[in-house]
Formats: structure tokens, sequence, C-alpha cells
């Protein structure tokens, strides 16, 4: 088998994933545990179809690019809705974050089987219903990969939402790390108390933090919804993708740059299954459990080490109330 | 010299009907250390919290430098050049001293650690600290994170400093540190305000004292007119006897004896090392060391909350009197044997209070075990917590109000009274009076003396060498986990007892073997 190709798919399985802990981090980092990023996801996947359908379905010769800004933007504009209900609800009203989140993931599946399922067949809809789009999204921005052998097959052979995970992982990093702003959200989420009266405007932070995260996990979701499965949604195959990326946060201990590694890893975990030969179907359920096996081995080893830079943000999951004490 | 630095003009602050702060005109001059003095509850936090902006006054006047301020946030607070260091630390802790130290300043987007690294060991050296800047919080002790805190306002530049109760948490040493600091800054010209319930601590260090009683402004003194008689008067507004009355004792049994005790950490470090003695019923005894030397873990031992590695301790039964040896109990067979322990940790609502529950449910952590059937029976509990907010004059709106609600010292109160009511044959109290103002302090001692009348060994763990010698009938000392003597409290100097704190005889061992 093409040792080069199974890579290729893993790199693409762990696109969804890795954007989608890339909004969860960013959200943890404030103290916000958005569990509703799962929800985040399909919603953004959802609306970034139906933008791209409705696009190709009003002109005659529909433009691939101008598919592309259109499902971009709808996408964005679905997530930071539900992102900016987050944060109203737990910010703001201060809320309780996993009721939630849990809300708004339940309304996200609810979203994508009723757009998935009725909608999908009563419009009649394909895997191919949007080809100018799709295609604008798959096109490499390498357009000589299949002449650099191996690695441009795993590496270069994917459309820009590829590369906009990394720039978007590294600026992640870059931000979190190396500059003030940074500094001021890791402390809102590790001390809020401490942040303000470090003159630090909490509430902006979460806020701009959680919407900017949110915004980013619902790209998880288009690229998959696009990208990956050529414009037809279906929930069921989407599966527990958005739990993982929820998952992959512990497992690269808070890190956006471990992250890109740790995605691509669960990527190839998730897919492990098609390329072992001689699985059985219930054997082929085992090999699923991978990447949720290697998370708990993790989250029990980061514990066992104590060590305070690998645990969760301090204030994780607790509403901010300047004058409680 | 004599420039006032802040001025407060009739400062009222109101939280719903109670009313905190009333009228409160008060001036700090540049160049001088005020102390603000007050019993628990009398404001004093309330009145510097409007200073650095967490609270907003309802009336009145703030004027920072002859000009009238309005300070609506921490923020506002540092341009005013005010900066405070509050009793709980406000510090990220998985982040280092110089991240601490820049966060939430304006600058440049990317971060330049080294640089302010550089302008805060400076600082170090101005005034004299001792902090590595690349440090993390989370490896300090107490005292290391209180002077991170000061770095942090001067760094900002601040003029005034706003400290509260800066030295509830220091040993002796690293408070004669810090008032070293403060006098450094006070000749810098900087303004210091310092809320204390310490009186020798305000006599040694201040230049004026502020006094606040019950939320009103009793008046200023030059610190060098005043005694600790004459603060005293004003803060509580009464005459109040300063003399610890302590009873011959009387009816001496052995209760508890400790032979060769030995505790190590998890770590592997040894806590406590062949440490012996016996206290007795009917008298108080006194123990004395520099904070950490085994103390914590002393009573924990007995209280069967420490593994012992070799010794034991024998338990006398009044009732019974069987002699029981603790090392193979359980912590709650201990205390129903009526060993008591009301330990007064650094963190109040860290052991034995939950913080998010009333008066009364506190009670009932002690005696939900107590009652028939599977219902609560609330009105005992309730009794109990009503008796204990009369007799203890703790300020609460209610039993059912959550204790983390109340103040330090409200707290302390609830703690120690709950232990006392269940009349202990053994009533072990560490430092039960940390934190409180000086007429609460007084209840407590008190009380512990009620309770030697009436027979309990009382061990009293202290950090006041001089209540100590008025209190306790004998005073055990401790060293490194070691006990390098046993005095008697009518006998006792606070020298011999200083020496024998941080020296350990070599002899002692052996002599307390042959004994």
């Amino acid at each position: 088998m093409d040792f080069a190709y199974i890579l290729s798919r893993a790199v693409a399985q762990g696109l969804p994933l890795l954007y989608g802990s890339n909004g969860e981090i960013l959200n943890e980092k404030s103290g916000n545990l958005n569990l509703g990023i799962p929800g985040i996801m399909i919603s953004g996947g959802v609306a970034g179809i139906v933008g791209a359908l409705i696009y190709e379905n009003s002109v005659a010769e529909p433009n691939g690019m101008v598919g592309l800004i259109v499902s971009l933007l709808c996408s964005v504009a679905c997530s930071l809705l539900l992102s900016l209900i987050y944060c109203f609800l737990t910010v703001t009203l201060r809320a309780n974050q996993n009721v939630t989140g849990l809300a708004i993931t339940i309304f996200g599946s609810g979203l994508g089987n009723f757009y998935g399922g009725a909608i999908s067949t009563i419009l009649g809809i394909t895997n191919n219903s949007i080809p100018a789009t799709a295609a604008a999204y798959k096109m490499p921005l390498v357009p000589f990969y299949d002449k650099l052998g191996a690695i441009g097959t795993i590496f270069f052979s994917h459309g820009f939402m590829f590369y906009l995970a990394l720039i978007i992982a590294f600026v992640s990093w870059y931000v979190l790390k190396k500059t003030r702003t940074g500094l001021s959200l890791r402390a809102v989420g590790e001390n809020p108390a401490t942040a303000d009266a470090a003159g630090i405007n909490v509430t902006r932070y979460k806020y701009v933090a959680t919407c900017l995260g949110g915004v980013i996990a619902g790209l998880g979701g288009l690229y998959y919804a696009i990208d990956y499965s050529n414009g037809l949604w279906d929930t069921q195959s989407f599966g527990d993708r958005g739990w993982l990326a929820v998952a992959l946060v512990i497992f690269v201990v808070w890190k956006p740059n471990l992250a890109v590694l740790g995605a691509f890893l669960f990527g190839g975990l998730y897919i492990a299954e098609i390329f072992v030969p001689g699985l059985t179907s219930a054997t082929k359920e085992l090999f699923k459990m991978l990447p949720y096996l290697v998370t708990i081995v993790i989250l029990i080893t980061t514990s066992l080490m104590k060590k305070k830079e690998n645990q969760p943000p301090e204030s994780l999951g607790l509403p901010y109330f300047r004058e409680e004490r | 010299m004599s420039e006032a630095a802040i001025e407060l003009r009739n400062i009222t602050k109101r939280f719903g009907s109670v009313t905190a702060n009333k009228n409160i005109s008060m001036t700090v001059n540049k160049g001088e250390i005020l102390s603000i003095l007050g019993e628990n509850g009398s404001g004093k936090t309330t009145l510097m919290n409007m200073l650095s902006g967490i609270y907003h006054p309802d009336e009145g006047q703030i004027f920072v430098s002859g000009r009238e301020a309005s300070i609506q946030s921490p923020k506002d607070a540092f341009e005013y050049k005010i900066g405070m260091i509050h009793q709980h630390f406000k510090l990220v802790d998985i982040l280092t001293v110089t991240e601490n130290v820049i966060l939430g300043l304006k600058g440049e987007g990317k971060l330049s650690i080294k640089k302010s690294a550089a302008k805060i060991k400076e600082i170090c050296d101005m005034y004299g600290f001792e902090i590595d800047p690349m440090k993390k919080i989370y490896e300090m002790s107490v005292s290391e994170k209180q002077t991170v805190e000061i770095i942090k306002v001067i760094y900002r530049g601040a003029e005034i400093l706003i400290l509260d109760e800066p030295t509830a948490v220091l040993t002796p040493k690293e408070t004669e540190n810090l008032f070293g600091i403060l006098r450094n800054m006070r000749d810098a010209g900087k303004s210091i305000i310092i809320i204390t319930h310490k009186l020798n601590e305000v006599l040694s260090l201040s230049d004026k004292v502020a006094v606040l009683r019950k939320g009103e402004y009793i008046g200023t003194v030059e610190t060098k007119d005043a005694t600790e008689q004459s603060l005293t008067e004003m803060m509580v507004g009464k005459k109040v006897s300063l003399n610890i009355e302590r009873a011959e004792p009387h009816d001496c049994e052995k209760r508890l004896s400790l032979t060769n005790v030995s505790v190590t950490n998890k770590e592997g470090v040894q806590i406590l090392k062949n440490v012996s003695f016996t206290a007795k019923s009917g008298e108080i005894l006194g123990i004395a060391g520099i904070a950490g030397s085994g103390q914590k873990e002393l009573l924990e031992a007995i209280a069967g909350l420490q593994h012992l590695k070799s010794g034991s301790i024998i338990y006398y039964d009044p009732k019974t009197g069987k002699e029981e040896n603790l090392r193979d109990k359980t912590p709650l067979q201990i205390r129903d044997l009526g060993v008591r322990l009301s330990f007064v940790p650094e963190d109040r609502l860290g052991m034995g209070l939950v913080g998010s529950m009333g008066i009364t449910d506190n009670m009932m952590l002690r005696s939900y075990k107590g009652g028939k059937g599977m219902f609560l029976h609330r009105k005992d509990p309730k009794d109990l917590a009503d008796r204990i907010i009369k007799d203890l004059e703790v300020v609460t709106p209610g039993t059912d109000t959550p204790v983390r609600k109340l103040s330090g010292g409200n707290i302390q109160k609830v703690l120690v009274g709950r232990e006392i009511a269940a009349s202990p044959t053994v009533l072990m109290a560490a430092y039960p009076v940390r934190g409180l103002d000086i007429n609460s302090s007084y209840t407590i001692y008190n009380l512990l003396n009620a309770q030697k009348e009436g027979g309990t060994a009382v061990i009293f763990v202290g950090e006041d060498l001089d209540v100590l010698i008025e209190l306790c009938d004998r005073i055990l000392v401790i060293c490194h986990g070691q006990i390098s003597g046993i005095v008697d409290g009518k006998k006792a100097t606070k020298e011999g007892i200083g020496m024998l704190m941080t020296n350990l005889p070599e002899k002692t061992q052996e002599e307390e073997d042959a004994q």
C-alpha cells in the first residue's frame, strides 16, 4: 500500500481536528471550557455549504473563488453568532459553561441532522452540487506537488485550508507565548481576579478569545464539509470529530504548536482501521478507540507528573465576578 | 516634607443597609508611614479598597497630591500612583516574577522579558529585595510572593503603597526584613499605609496611627505619643485590661504522653525527631518555635492525621482510666475520645470549615453522625451557632450566611468556638488568634483559660512570645523538629525562649531521655 497516500489521508483527517482544537485552546486559555465547539464546527460547516449552494444555484456560471469567499463568510458568521451566544450566557450572565456549551453542541448536531437529512433529500443534493466552490477549495497551492515525491503527496497535495490551519496554529502559539496580549490572555484564564486588578479588561479578553476560537473551530467544520466531503453534509460521518478536537486540547497540553503534530497523529489513528488488513467490524471499533485511549493515557501521565505548566488553566470553567469574595 | 500625598474627606461607603465607612477624613503625607488600626470588621480594608479602585465611595472626596481624584478602577489607581498589596496575593501561579510584574502594563506588543527582568533587578538592588526575576510564583514561599507584590507596585511607579495586613503570614524574621524595606521606601519619599492588628508593629514602624472603630474615624495620633494601652482604648472604645489572668493549675493528671515520636513527610524528610513530652489536664502547654519547625505536624500526629514513623502517643482516658495508644486509631476514633484539634492554618477556610455553608451547617460537620434516622436535625446545631455568635461576638447577618462571606477574624471565632463547644479533654489550638484584633484575641485567651480551669489539657501553638509567656504554664520549644527545651511559663524570658528556638543544645536530647 502507498505509504505516502496513507500519510496524506492522515493529514487531511487531522485538519478539522487541528482547527477545532486550536479554537478550543484559545477558548480555554481565556478560562472558558467551551463544550459547544463540536456544535460550532458542525454549524460552521453546514453554513458554508448552504452559502456556496445558494450562490452556485443563483448564477449561471458560478466562479469558484466567489463561491469560496461566500462560503467562508457564511461559515464565519454562523460560528461567530454561536460563540457570541455562548459568551453572552457564560461571561455576561455567568451561566454554567458546561450546560451552555452542551446546549450549543446539541443545537449544532440538530442543525446538521436537519440539513443533512431532510433538507438535503428534498433538494436532492449530491456530492457534486457545488462543483466550482469545491474545486476552488481543493486546488493545491503547489501545483507541481506530484513532482516532489512522497513529501509532495503528504504535505502539498492539499488545498489552501491546510496552509491556513498551519498559519493559524503558528500565530496562536506566537501570540500566546511572545506577546503582551498573549500574556494578558493567559492571566485571564489562570486568575481573572489578578488580571482585573492589573487593569486587564477580563470581559473583553474572554469575548474576543472565545469568539475568535469559535470562528477557527468553525473553519474546521467548513474544511470537512466542502474540501473533505465535497459539499454533501452527513452528521453521522462527521461523527465525533468535534469531541476529538476537545480531547486533543488535553493531549497537546494547551499548546497550539503541539496541536499540529497531535492533530495529524490523531488523524492517522482515526483512520488506522482502514489501512490495517484483516479487521472484522468488531475489531475496527476497537481501533476507533485509539485517539481516546491515547488522550486518557496523556491525561493520567500529565496529572501524575504534576508539572504546573501542563495543567489546565486554573480558572477553567469558572465564571468571574469582580465583587464576589 | 509634610506635603499631603492623599487626603480623604468625609468618605462614606454603604453595602446595602450596612454602613462600612462613615464620614471618614484622614491625611497621609509624603515620606510617612501611617498605620490604620481597628478591630476586625471596622472598615479598614473597605476604606483602602476605595483608594485602590475596587470600590467606589458613596459620598466624599479623595484628593491625591492636592487634586481631587476619581478612582473608578484599579487601572485609575495606578494612574494616581497608588499601589495596593492585598491580603490575598494577586499573582498568577504559573507565570514568572517578571511576567507577573509586567502583566497588564502597556507597551510594545512583543514582550521583552529580558529588559523587564533587568529593570526588576534594579529595583531589587535599590531597596534590598532578594528575588530571582525568572522564578515561577508557585515555587515561592509566602514572603517571597509578598515581595513580588511590592516589586509589582514599585515597578508601576507607585508613590503611595497600601499594605493590607502584610505581616499576618510572615515569620518574625521576615517581618523585620519587610519593615526594613518599608523604612527604605519611606526615606525615598514614598507614602505607606499599613493595615495591621499587631500593636507592637504599629509602634515600631509607623509615624502616625489612624484608628477606626465600627466604620467610624476615631482619630490620628503621633506614634511617639502612643502606647499599646492608649491605642487599644481608642480602638475598642473602653478600657481593656491587657493582662491575661493565669490561674494556678490544679488537679493535674497525665492526659497525653508522647514518647520518641518521629514523623517524615512525603519527600522522606524528617519533620519530627524523637519528640517526647506529657500534656497534663488543667494546664496550658505552649509550643513555641520558628514557623515550620514541625508544630503543625506534631498536632496532626496527635490528631491522627500524620503517620508516625516511630514512637507512641498514649492517651489516659479520664472516664475509664484506661491507656489508649492513639497511634493505632483513626482520626474519628481519636476525636471521639475527646482529643480536639482546632487548627487555624494560613488558609482559614482550608481546614475545618466549608466556605459556602452557613454557621449552622458548619456546626453540623462535627455532629451529623449523631442524629437518628436519615434526616438532619438542625435544632441543636442552630442553638450552638447562636450561642457562639453571642458569646464570641461574631459579626454576621445570620446563621445561614456562608462563612466565607464573614471577615477572617469572625471565621476564626466560629472555628475555635465549635471545637471548644464539644467540651474536649485535650484541646489543641494552633495560631488561634492569627489575624484577630486585640479584643477578639483576648476573648480567645479567656476561652482557653476557661477550658484549662475546667480540667482540659490545652496545647497552644503561638507565635507571640509575650502571649506564650503570659498564658502558658509550661512552654515547649521546638527547633528543627526536635524539642530544644521545656520551660516554666512563670520563669521563662523572651530571650531564653528565643535562644532555644534557634539553637538545639546538644545535651537536651540526652537529658530528655534520662528523665
